[in-house]
């Protein structure tokens, strides 16, 4: 149990009293950028990141992850009251949501939420804390072939498990990698891609890309839309959430259920949007009065917020263990762990306990925070939505145009991140999905270097990447989910009763 | 600690406009032509410098030209896809309707604008002038509020990053002025 004891150790480094600030900061904050459209998890951290600096790594990292806390608690709040889903993952959320807030019972719903998304992302640390050393020390003996089918396989997940077109999937990824290998190449300082620009031998910073996909097209989306904001009347008393609590155990079976599909999900890079669909699509199929699903059942906002939480919890996992982020979240996080000069994978758990264990007791503590500040505070967080939309809509502009800029304190960044806006815009309506292009804009570098490790390794065979079994077998599992969609239709038709 | 409901209608909404605009399979077309070229520009970048193998190891271009070719050819798929799609004409889904990219376009207007004379006036200044032109021309606010809270909003940020965080942002000949 050296777990318990190093646990211990990170929750001395936790409450530290300018880490629990910090806490609180990052968790108002993050619900703040979960309410509001045009900011999300990722870009607000990424926004925030560089203004990290002069805080200790820890620090930073506990700032940040609360942030993203936040975000996942803030989703659901403009889901429920609004029928606005303020974060991707939250969509599931407005179909029980909105209708339990229509028929006066916006604030069980609320409750309900908060409530699933602290057990959901209980659930997901404690796993995380178990898991996660035992992944890394399973890790450790991971050389530059083994760190290649890991990203092979996390790469081949997102599109064998894509929820739209394969072949979009597939597109956007390679596009992500073709940005992240602009510049100057770190092995052989030959210029690649970058035309005679001065400005593109910097490369083109993931940050700057993040802030330009996620905000600002959301902003040309909302607009687009036309934001036309109803609000339900919500009242969060004492009595309210202890009537709801007294109800929630029922749900125990519906509980355990959501956060494994949650916690499955997270790991492998899905993430928390295909998550939250699949927990109320199971608990949907699996209650009695299926029907009644969609009018205002606590279920159908226990299930997807649970998951929800679960997936954007354990996405940490693979980051922290293995240096693979598990969402674009997690994949901002883990470039905010290259940018303090921590080196993200294995050691990071031989080397740099403090850092690990602070941030796992943080999430702890994040959580517990968080759910006494949205129960506190709802009304509030969901007063700003009344704000105007045409002043939200200029601050985050500007929020985005100096996040962008203090990246790298350059101007040609705001031009990029422009320029990623209208990308992000079309690729959304075009349903080409931005999460694989993050992660592999993140991981690009890094994917190549092992791969051209390995292939020194062996001197240019690629047979390399099954030359044993660990390699081969994870290479192997990367194959089966890239070709899944092919091998499930193959199968299908057998499978179907006669 | 209650939210009372308020229907407040924030910008004009598109469904007075016409359902006329470019067609979905137009857009795909034409994205999946501009990430095909850009699968090739990336191919023809890394056999410029090299895609094969060199007296160290792997070439810089080796990686990026297979990552090329796979975006190519996915793309060309995706071609492939939007090409037998036959719900084309008006009959088919539109990408988006004329009337949506006109609201789009207002508010990608400025903030190009804006983009582009950051270098000039710094940030603060075009910050002020975007919060204010937001607040007059989609939240019809009186001129003197939107000026106001213009200003405010580049004081704020000003004393958040100049002040607390240290972080130099652009500035221009007003800050200047000013002796920053």
């Amino acid at each position: 149990m050296e777990e318990i004891q190093l646990l211990g150790h990170g929750f001395a480094v936790a409450l530290q009293w300018e880490n629990v600030l910090l806490m609180v900061a990052g968790i108002v904050l993050g619900v703040l950028i979960g309410v509001l459209p045009g900011l999300g998890g990722a870009n607000g951290i990424a926004i925030l990141l560089p203004l990290t600096f002069t805080l200790p790594p820890v620090s930073a990292i506990i700032l940040l992850s609360c942030i993203y806390w936040g975000a996942l608690f803030g989703g659901a709040i403009t889901s429920i009251l609004f029928n606005i889903p303020g974060e991707p993952w939250s969509v599931a959320t407005t179909f029980d949501g909105y209708p339990m807030a229509q028929q006066g019972k916006a604030g069980e719903a609320l409750t309900a939420a908060f409530t699933s998304s602290f057990v959901g992302a209980f659930v997901a640390v404690v796993m995380i804390t178990f898991l996660a050393p035992l992944v890394a020390q399973f890790a450790l003996q991971f050389g530059p072939p083994e760190f290649f089918a890991v990203m092979f396989l996390s790469f081949a997940c997102f599109i064998g498990l894509a929820r739209g077109s394969p072949l979009k999937a597939l597109a956007a990824m390679m596009f992500g990698f073709l940005l992240a290998g602009v510049g100057m190449d770190g092995v052989t300082g030959q210029l690649r891609m970058t035309f005679g620009s001065m400005e593109l031998m910097r490369g083109i910073d993931f940050l700057v890309v993040v802030i330009g996909l996620f905000g600002l097209s959301e902003i040309f989306q909302s607009i687009e839309e036309g934001l036309r904001f109803k609000g339900a009347r919500a009242r969060i008393t004492l009595g309210t959430v202890l009537r709801t609590w007294a109800e929630l155990p029922r749900h125990w079976a519906l509980f355990i259920r959501s956060s494994l599909i949650g916690c499955w999900m997270g790991i492998t890079p899905a993430g928390a949007t295909p998550a939250s669909f699949m927990s109320y699509g199971v608990a949907r199929r699996m209650a009695k009065d299926k029907d009644s699903f969609g009018r205002g059942r606590m279920e159908g906002v226990v299930a997807p917020e649970t998951a929800a939480h679960a997936a954007g919890t354990s996405a940490l996992l693979p980051m922290l263990s293995l240096g693979v982020p598990g969402s674009p979240t997690a994949a901002v996080l883990l470039g905010g762990l290259i940018m303090w000069g921590l080196q993200p994978g294995p050691m990071l758990f031989v080397e740099q306990k403090d850092f690990v264990w602070g941030l796992i007791a943080s999430m702890y503590l994040g959580n517990i925070v968080g759910l006494i500040i949205v129960l506190a505070a709802v009304p509030w967080f969901a007063a700003i939505l009344r704000v105007p939309f045409s002043i939200i809509a200029a601050i985050i502009l500007m929020v985005c145009a100096i996040g962008a800029y203090t990246v790298n304190s350059a101007e040609f960044d705001v031009v990029l991140m422009l320029i990623f806006g209208v990308i992000g815009y079309v690729m959304k309506k075009l349903d080409y999905p931005l999460a694989p292009l993050v992660l592999a804009l993140v991981l690009g570098d890094r994917t190549e270097e092992s791969f051209r490790q390995s292939l020194l390794l062996s001197e240019g065979s690629l047979a390399v990447f099954f030359s044993n079994w660990l390699v081969g077998g994870i290479m192997t599992l990367g194959l089966v989910m890239l070709f899944y969609p092919t091998l499930s239709k193959l199968w299908a038709p057998r499978m179907q009763p006669a | 600690m209650s939210i009372t409901t308020q229907d407040s209608v924030l910008i004009p909404s598109a469904e007075a406009a016409a359902e006329r605009g470019p067609s979905q399979r137009g857009m795909e077309i034409a994205t999946a032509v501009v990430l095909m070229a850009a699968g090739g520009i990336g191919m023809m970048d890394s056999l410029r410098i090299g895609a094969g193998w060199g007296t160290d190891g792997p070439q810089s271009g080796y990686f990026p030209f297979w990552l090329g070719a796979i975006l190519a050819l996915a793309s060309l798929g995706n071609l492939v896809v939007a090409l037998r799609d036959h719900r084309r004409g008006a009959r088919g889904p539109r990408f988006a309707t004329w009337g949506q990219l006109a609201l789009v376009a207002q508010v990608f207007v400025p903030t190009a604008i804006y983009v582009a004379v950051i270098p000039l006036a710094g940030i603060y200044v075009s910050s002020a002038v975007l919060v204010a032109y937001f607040m007059r021309r989609f939240g019809e606010f009186r001129m003197v509020t939107s000026m106001l809270s213009g200003a405010a909003a580049a004081l704020v940020s000003f004393v958040i990053f100049e002040i607390w965080f240290l972080v130099a942002l652009p500035k221009g000949p007003l800050e200047t002025a000013l002796g920053y």
